[in-house]
């Protein structure tokens, strides 16, 4: 991470980064930026250093932030119509660690509206591109963050992970995408998807920069009950000579996956035993139930939490509208993109009375076997290996007609989630097309860093 | 198809939502594809396992009965709203 210091100010780096967010207007990795309180704080910095005073671990690092996360400086849309003239009020609690440690947001990154969706076309400003390939969708929803690193543009974006939301875009611009254990970073201010599985991360160039910035944004937060004191606390280290354990999730290497995402897992797996680690394959056959429990619980949770856009406290209101039905109603029809309201209304049937048993309640036992199975897998094995997704970036407009196709992007990224575990998204091969491929490191609550440790330690080694 | 017009009328009262006639045929298709997905896990036996609604197993976190300092102050969020007076939030007649 290059850090403003006494050679190298804050200013410049920051003048660069918004140079190059204009150079790459057309990925339109940005839904606003925030350039004269950027340079501002900027100065504000080099003086700091000027006058010999203390810096933070972050001093002069511009980032982006996913548009779902609230802070004074502008206006959070979360990519909604609900929300375009929403100045937030408040700061979450990882933007407001990571200003006092220095860091400088150069502006709001885009993501799918509300955070619905793999590929930001169901952001209400329209999508970002690919890094690598303009034609072909960024994933999402994090998609605007994972570009703008991806490119170049900044060092370090925040995302949010609900169920891939981070790792895919990461998988599929070739960068770093972390979702930590859950409750790991405070999720006060950041618009609220699925509370029981959404998480604040990170992606980045390299293992280190998500480490340090992962340090800095964990930690309990009084304002989120279900934060975990900050275990981030141990250097990294090589975790060659630990002789890990590794377990490759063998049912995500089958049907439908497709070949050069099995090959890279494979190489992956093939690097790993040759740098000293004990790889096996595993058979997890609950892993194939992951996507259709996710998608009752995670609608049901959407449901419950997009229920207070009502129009009449903050956000969008239809006009001409005289009686108070019709301001929810019409308000949440021109607020909400048309995935919003998929899952919303998903999210109202599993949790109608006639259903709730069949679906919510079913699903949510059907979670329990799902982490019983980890767990088992845990005693064997220090961590699971899989791909992020079944295949590279794919064009615009090639899923966005048929949402189940859409969905099936999330199939080997939202177990872990389901589980509250870590997940690491690292870049590790390049399919023929010349596109970016990822690996998905998943391990014990709590085991982040070690997972940055082994993927740092493959990603050094030959 | 197992989704029918009513259902997606029915689900967009619950959800609030006041659908146009053009966005209802294709909710019917995709939510009679979502719902015939998520059916899968009618085969798996979940027979005696207690459902998880909290990975953590976490239960109720107390705090004090004290008011403490959010940030934003009632000007702040007053100011958010599309029409207020008199430190209120006013609403359409609701009679």
């Amino acid at each position: 991470m290059k850090i403003a210091d006494k050679n190298t100010k804050a200013v410049d780096l920051v003048r660069e980064a918004l140079e190059k967010a204009k150079e790459y207007e057309d990925y339109h990795c940005f839904i606003s930026m925030n350039e004269a309180r950027a340079l501002d704080r900027a100065r504000e910095i080099d003086e700091k250093i000027a006058r010999g005073e203390k810096v933070g671990r972050l001093a002069g690092v511009p980032y982006a932030l996913k548009d779902n996360y609230l802070s004074r400086e502008g206006v959070t849309t979360a990519a909604a119509r609900m929300l375009d003239n929403f100045p937030s009020p408040i700061t979450s609690t990882a933007v407001a660690k990571l200003e006092a440690e220095g860091a400088i947001m150069i502006g709001r990154a885009n993501l799918d509206a509300y955070a619905h969706g793999s590929s930001t076309e169901n952001s209400y400003f329209g999508p970002s591109h690919n890094a690598v390939d303009f034609d072909r969708v960024p994933g999402g929803s994090s998609g605007g963050s994972a570009s703008a690193v991806a490119l170049g543009i900044v060092q370090f974006a925040l995302g949010s992970d609900t169920g891939g939301s981070i790792r895919q875009p990461a998988s599929y611009n070739g960068v770093w995408g972390m979702k930590p254990t859950y409750g790991t970073v405070s999720r006060y201010g950041v618009v609220a998807m699925a509370s029981s599985t959404d998480v604040m991360g990170c992606f980045a160039n390299n293992a280190e920069d998500v480490d340090l910035v992962m340090s800095i944004m964990a930690g309990k937060d009084p304002k989120d009950s279900t934060t975990l004191d900050n275990f981030w606390t141990r250097e990294l280290e090589d975790a060659k000579p630990k002789k890990k354990k590794i377990g490759i999730i063998k049912d995500f290497l089958g049907d439908g996956v497709d070949p050069d995402v099995v090959k890279t897992i494979r190489d992956y797996a093939a690097k790993m035993k040759k740098n000293g680690f004990e790889v096996e394959e595993i058979e997890m056959p609950i892993m194939k139930y992951g996507l259709a429990i996710y998608y009752i619980v995670q609608p049901a949770e959407v449901a419950s939490n997009l229920s207070r856009y009502d129009g009449i406290r903050y956000g969008h209101r239809a006009s001409d509208i005289t009686d108070l039905d019709s301001v929810y109603s019409k308000t949440r029809d021109e607020g909400f993109m048309p995935e919003n309201k998929r899952r919303i209304m998903i999210g109202n049937f599993v949790l109608s009375s006639g259903f709730f048993d069949a679906y919510y309640l079913k699903a949510q036992k059907a979670r329990t076997l799902l982490i019983n199975a980890y767990n088992e897998a845990f005693e064997k094995y220090d961590a699971l290996v899989c791909a992020v997704a079944p295949a590279p970036a794919f064009k615009f407009g090639e899923k966005t007609n048929d949402p189940l196709q859409m969905y099936m992007e999330d199939v080997m990224s939202v177990p872990p989630s389901m589980a509250g575990l870590p997940a690491l998204a690292a870049p590790a091969g390049i399919s023929k097309d010349g596109l970016p491929i990822g690996v998905q490191l998943i391990g014990p609550r709590q085991s982040d860093q070690m997972l940055i440790n082994i993927a740092k330690t493959i990603a050094e080694a030959k | 198809m197992a989704i029918t017009r009513e259902d997606v009328l029915h689900l967009a009262d619950l959800s609030n939502i006041s659908l146009s006639e053009d966005q209802i045929e294709p909710l019917m298709k995709d939510l009679d594809n979502i719902v015939g997905y998520i059916s899968q896990l009618d085969e798996l036996d979940t027979e005696g396992v207690e459902p998880t609604y909290q990975c953590f197993d976490m239960q109720n976190v107390w705090r004090e009965d004290v008011i403490e300092d959010f940030e934003a102050n009632r000007e702040d969020l007053l100011e958010l709203t599309v029409e207020s007076e008199d430190n209120q939030i006013k609403v359409p007649k609701v009679l």
